[in-house]
């Protein structure tokens, strides 16, 4: 199988193709695509402003698309093509995307009014329709791994940083999602919690979890990816395996981006 | 001061006391309920139901109470009777009477002020968090319903237990369009007896009581949820 390449070998699980959005006249996508097969850990580095966040946002149509075409698992959202550019037509097939694409933002957002155990079984039991014993079930093994099974019944502004984002990450895994969306989890981190935050999302790479992740942290980035794209002004400008992108990369820019960040 | 009037009046104040608990929710329940659609759509849209409920809580907010309740009641009760056969109707006993005026104004007072309230309350909730409900695949209603409404709430129950306590003490104008709740039973006793401080101090003991009461009662329900970030 190419993992980097574009050959079709049927077991993509998220395609995007030719994505561009425009924000009034700055356009800040400018024609990006890529693909994640079953396991990639895809992650997306590049300057303020290159526009990584907003393609992570607009995967799972937080932003809209001006246009282009995002598929999970072979199905494509379906699009009604305005003069503004595109919307999505099929509601319920969004919300459905959006239960298997599992975001994890930068700032958490987390549930305030909602416990540590609330927020991650509202997902299963109100979009998935789980019972709430099911859901509880799930929720304790999974904040048992994310190591906040003390802190269960704790509300999120009395934890920290480290701790929210952990339990933001168990929030969107208690989704089962096919595909997880890592919106730079670290960058509002005090930095001695960037760790613990890393271990996890680690952890979760190494069990063949398929994720897309925009991150500053670039060692990270070259230990847990399976392949780094480099953005630049809404364009890819460099896309490989980490060893290439971080050692030999073709764009001049890219190498002095990971070399002044390193 | 003389008080042996009291035990003759106490069953009375006790009727006229029920009445203004009854107003006093009634109004709340209706009021509220439109309050948070009014709230809602000047921060949603779409801008023509912004503006007219922005018009709305203007007008509802900018006019004394006592001319509202005036309109409905003289106002608005008076052209029902010129409408052929309603005084045959089943309706009748209802538009005859004072109380369902009292409750419509009221519920307007409560829906203008409240839907101010609940516009900052739901502007108030951080972006993030409706995000990360949308994000996880919640429908727009169930948004609203398990992130939105709640969060929103939890930040203004502080300011609407005070508004509540306030509509509490705008009922007596309710006696001067003959509803006899508590205040309306005092000025019976000073008609009656010519004694004029004492019902008036009863009443107010009574307001404060119903007050304390309101308060506790809301201090209660502050505590079961959380609070906001620490």
């Amino acid at each position: 199988m190419n993992r980097n390449g574009f050959s079709d070998t049927g077991s993509t699980t998220l395609e995007v193709n030719d994505l561009h959005k425009s924000f009034d006249d700055l356009e800040v996508l400018k024609g990006v695509s890529m693909r994640a097969h079953e396991g990639d850990v895809v992650t997306m580095i590049g300057a303020s402003g290159s526009g990584k966040s907003t393609f992570l946002r607009c995967i799972n149509l937080l932003e809209l698309p001006t246009s282009g075409e995002i598929k999970l698992k072979g199905e494509a959202v379906e699009f009604k093509n305005l003069k503004s550019g595109v919307l999505p037509s099929n509601k319920k097939q969004v919300q459905r995307f959006r239960s298997q694409l599992g975001m994890v933002f930068q700032s958490f957002n987390l549930w305030q009014h909602m416990t540590v155990m609330q927020n991650v079984i509202e997902g299963p039991v109100q979009v998935l329709g789980l019972s709430r014993a099911e859901a509880t079930a799930r929720a304790e093994s999974i904040l048992n791994r994310v190591g906040l099974w003390e802190k269960r019944d704790d509300y999120p502004a009395f934890m920290s940083g480290g701790q929210q984002q952990r339990a933001a990450i168990a929030r969107a895994l208690a989704m089962e999602p096919s595909v997880m969306l890592f919106d730079e989890p670290t960058s509002a981190l005090d930095p001695e919690l960037v760790g613990e935050v890393l271990k996890v999302i680690q952890s979760l790479a190494e069990e063949g979890r398929t994720m897309i992740m925009v991150t500053h942290e670039m060692k990270f980035a070259r230990d847990v990816s399976t392949e780094v794209i480099y953005l630049h002004e809404g364009k890819i400008e460099e896309q490989g395996p980490p060893k290439q992108v971080f050692e030999n990369p073709a764009s001049d820019r890219c190498r002095k981006f990971v070399q002044a960040v390193h | 001061m003389v008080w042996d009037w009291l035990p003759e009046y106490l069953p009375r104040f006790m009727e006229g006391l029920w009445l203004t608990v009854q107003l006093l929710v009634i109004s709340i329940v209706i009021g509220m309920t439109l309050a948070i659609p009014i709230g809602l759509v000047q921060v949603t849209g779409p801008r023509p139901l912004a503006w007219l409920a922005k018009g709305f809580c203007t007008v509802v907010r900018g006019t004394p109470l006592l001319i509202q309740l005036w309109l409905i009641y003289y106002g608005v009760g008076s052209l029902f009777p010129s409408i052929p056969g309603i005084r045959e109707s089943f309706l009748w006993p209802y538009l005859r009477d004072a109380f369902p005026y009292a409750i419509l104004a009221f519920s307007i007072s409560v829906a203008g002020y409240e839907g101010e309230v609940m516009r900052g309350a739901f502007r108030g909730v951080p972006k993030g968090e409706l995000e990360a409900a949308r994000a996880i695949g919640m429908s727009p209603f169930q948004v609203l319903r398990r992130v939105w409404l709640p969060r929103a709430v939890q930040n203004v129950f502080p300011t609407l237990t005070g508004e509540f306590i306030l509509t509490l003490k705008a009922t007596p104008l309710a006696a001067t369009i003959t509803i006899y709740e508590a205040f309306g039973i005092s000025s019976i006793v000073r008609q009656e007896t010519y004694r004029i401080y004492e019902p008036l101090l009863f009443v107010a003991f009574l307001y404060i009581c119903l007050s304390a009461i309101l308060i506790l009662l809301f201090r209660y329900l502050e505590n079961k949820i959380p609070k906001r970030s620490a």
